[in-house]
């Protein structure tokens, strides 16, 4: 893939990046009420607390919903790919991309696990795979 | 208990392909739907529209030359024009204007402006979050809304297609439709379409169309006194839920919360309704909106679709102009759905006018299933 848009992080989302360089997947926890959310904020969207913190997730997920992108939104994508919503074990649901799978082997409820894709500034994607996909 | 306020003039700009500005489309829907109230600019003293440029209401006050004591530009997607019948019917009843226009139109054909990833803001969390996997906008999030309902409850493309089919019956009827003389659709037409993002087609997306349209909103008094037969606003709702792709369910949309807020407000059910004008940004927009609102169960709406009851002589006259998907689509539908669902009220639809018709209701969708604004209209009693 060439001309990648890449991700500006924030004051929020930074540390959240810079995990990715190591692999990590991190959700953020209110340490007043315990809600795990995702994408990251400056509040709580449970209690509004602003005592938030990170820790990393599992990796494992289920597909909520998928779609086969066949025409690519710009030249830094090739089609096909899929996009799909993943909801993780840790209760949010998150946008990503399914990697290594065939569409026929696609279904909403599939469960699926963490993988990774390289961005050229060296931060990495979240992307999933189907557990004993064909393709592995 | 009803709002007290009437429309009393609505119009289309240019439809298709224009060649026209942005604020040349804009001046036609807004001078014509004041000539068809028998008013001119200078009643005008409110106005609501988007879609223009930063200051959008602002712009066109400008372009206009006039200076009117109140404004809104809600950015809301194509629900927008529904949210403004709400806050003009309460600018109206709190006195602070009395003949308030409502209008939008693009260009967005001739100018070919529109991108299939649609815009990247890079302050937002959907830019660090979302639109790196490469979605395309707002089709994507539409496309999984369709395979996770087809999921839920059986349904299949070919359920989808029949939307795109009854869309085009419908054009067939009206002279101002994109797809007027395309002849009929059928549901293996649909399916042969280019796959874009599965299980959507082309055919199931809307067209890009360049065209606007306005509506004039004044109170039910002095409606009683204009040009042609005041249509009443009865009521109204709206709901806001998400702009990401990813935070909230997929089903049921929020268009359950609007219709409710709308339906309660007017004292009426959807049995009350006698022709729907609901948002049909892609096919699968009109099922899921259908079960919101009320007019069937849960994984009911395909067959109701299929069914002779949504077409010509049916009881629920379902997107009567074509719709999104047939008539016209310029990026932000809304304003066009008042404009057919008043035009049906007064009895001015032609070929596709529904027999004697009460109540009408327009239901609008904007962004990925991110806003969501019922208006219930009726003929004055």
């Amino acid at each position: 893939m060439s001309e990648q848009v890449l991700p500006i992080p924030d004051d929020i989302t930074t540390p959240w990046w810079e995990a990715t360089k190591e692999g990590k997947f991190l959700l953020q926890t209110c340490l007043e009420c315990q809600h795990v959310q995702h994408y990251p904020r400056a509040v709580c969207i449970q209690c509004a607390g602003s005592q938030l913190h990170w820790v990393e997730s599992a990796g494992q997920g289920v597909v909520d919903s998928y779609t086969v992108v066949h025409r690519a939104p710009s030249p830094a994508f090739t089609a096909p790919y899929v996009i799909a919503r993943v909801q993780l074990s840790e209760g949010p649901t998150m946008l990503t991309r399914i990697v290594g799978a065939e569409e026929s082997e696609l279904a909403c409820d599939l469960p699926v696990t963490l993988a990774w894709d390289s961005l050229s500034d060296g931060h990495q994607l979240p992307v999933f795979q189907v557990i004993n996909s064909k393709q592995q | 208990m009803s709002a007290n306020t009437a429309i009393v003039g609505a119009a289309e700009s240019d439809l298709g392909v224009t060649n026209a500005s942005i604020l040349t489309l804009q001046s036609q829907a807004i001078t014509r739907a004041l000539a068809d109230a028998g008013l001119s600019l200078s009643d005008v003293d409110g106005l609501a529209t988007s879609g223009v440029s930063r200051f959008s209401a602002t712009q066109v006050a400008d372009y206009l030359g006039i200076q009117p004591s109140w404004s809104d530009s809600t950015f809301a997607g194509g629900s927008a024009y529904e949210m403004y019948i709400a806050r003009a019917s309460q600018a109206i009843a709190a006195g602070q204007a009395s003949t308030i226009v409502i209008s939008f139109a693009s260009n967005q054909r001739s100018a070919r402006s529109r991108s299939l990833g649609g815009v990247v803001e890079t302050h937002t969390p959907e830019a660090q979050f979302e639109s790196p996997y490469g979605p395309l906008f707002p089709l994507s999030y539409y496309a999984m809304a369709a395979q996770r309902y087809m999921h839920d409850y059986g349904a299949t493309r070919a359920d989808l297609a029949q939307v795109a089919v009854l869309a085009r019956e419908w054009a067939l009827l009206n002279p101002k439709a994109f797809r007027y003389d395309a002849g009929p659709l059928t549901v293996d037409e649909v399916l042969a379409a280019p796959m874009m993002s599965s299980p959507l087609t082309t055919a199931d997306c809307c067209l890009v169309t360049d065209g606007g349209g306005a509506v004039v909103v004044t109170s039910l008094e002095r409606a009683r006194d204009l040009a042609k037969p005041p249509v009443q606003i009865l009521g109204y709702g709206e709901s806001t839920t998400n702009t990401s792709m990813s935070q909230v369910p997929l089903l049921p949309t929020g268009a359950v919360a609007s219709g409710k807020a709308a339906f309660s407000l007017a004292g009426l059910s959807p049995s009350d309704v006698d022709v729907v004008a609901l948002y049909d940004s892609f096919t699968i927009t009109v099922l899921l909106s259908l079960e919101a609102l009320g007019f069937c169960e849960p994984g009911e709406a395909a067959s109701l679709v299929a069914s002779d009851r949504v077409r010509p002589g049916g009881d629920i006259p379902l997107n009567t102009s074509g719709g999104g998907l047939s008539y016209c689509h310029p990026g932000q539908y809304g304003v066009l759905l008042l404009v057919e669902a008043v035009r049906q009220l007064r009895g001015e639809a032609g070929a596709r006018q529904v027999s004697n018709p009460q109540v009408a209701l327009a239901h609008g969708t904007g962004g990925i299933l991110s806003t969501h604004a019922t208006v219930l209209l009726g003929v004055d009693r």
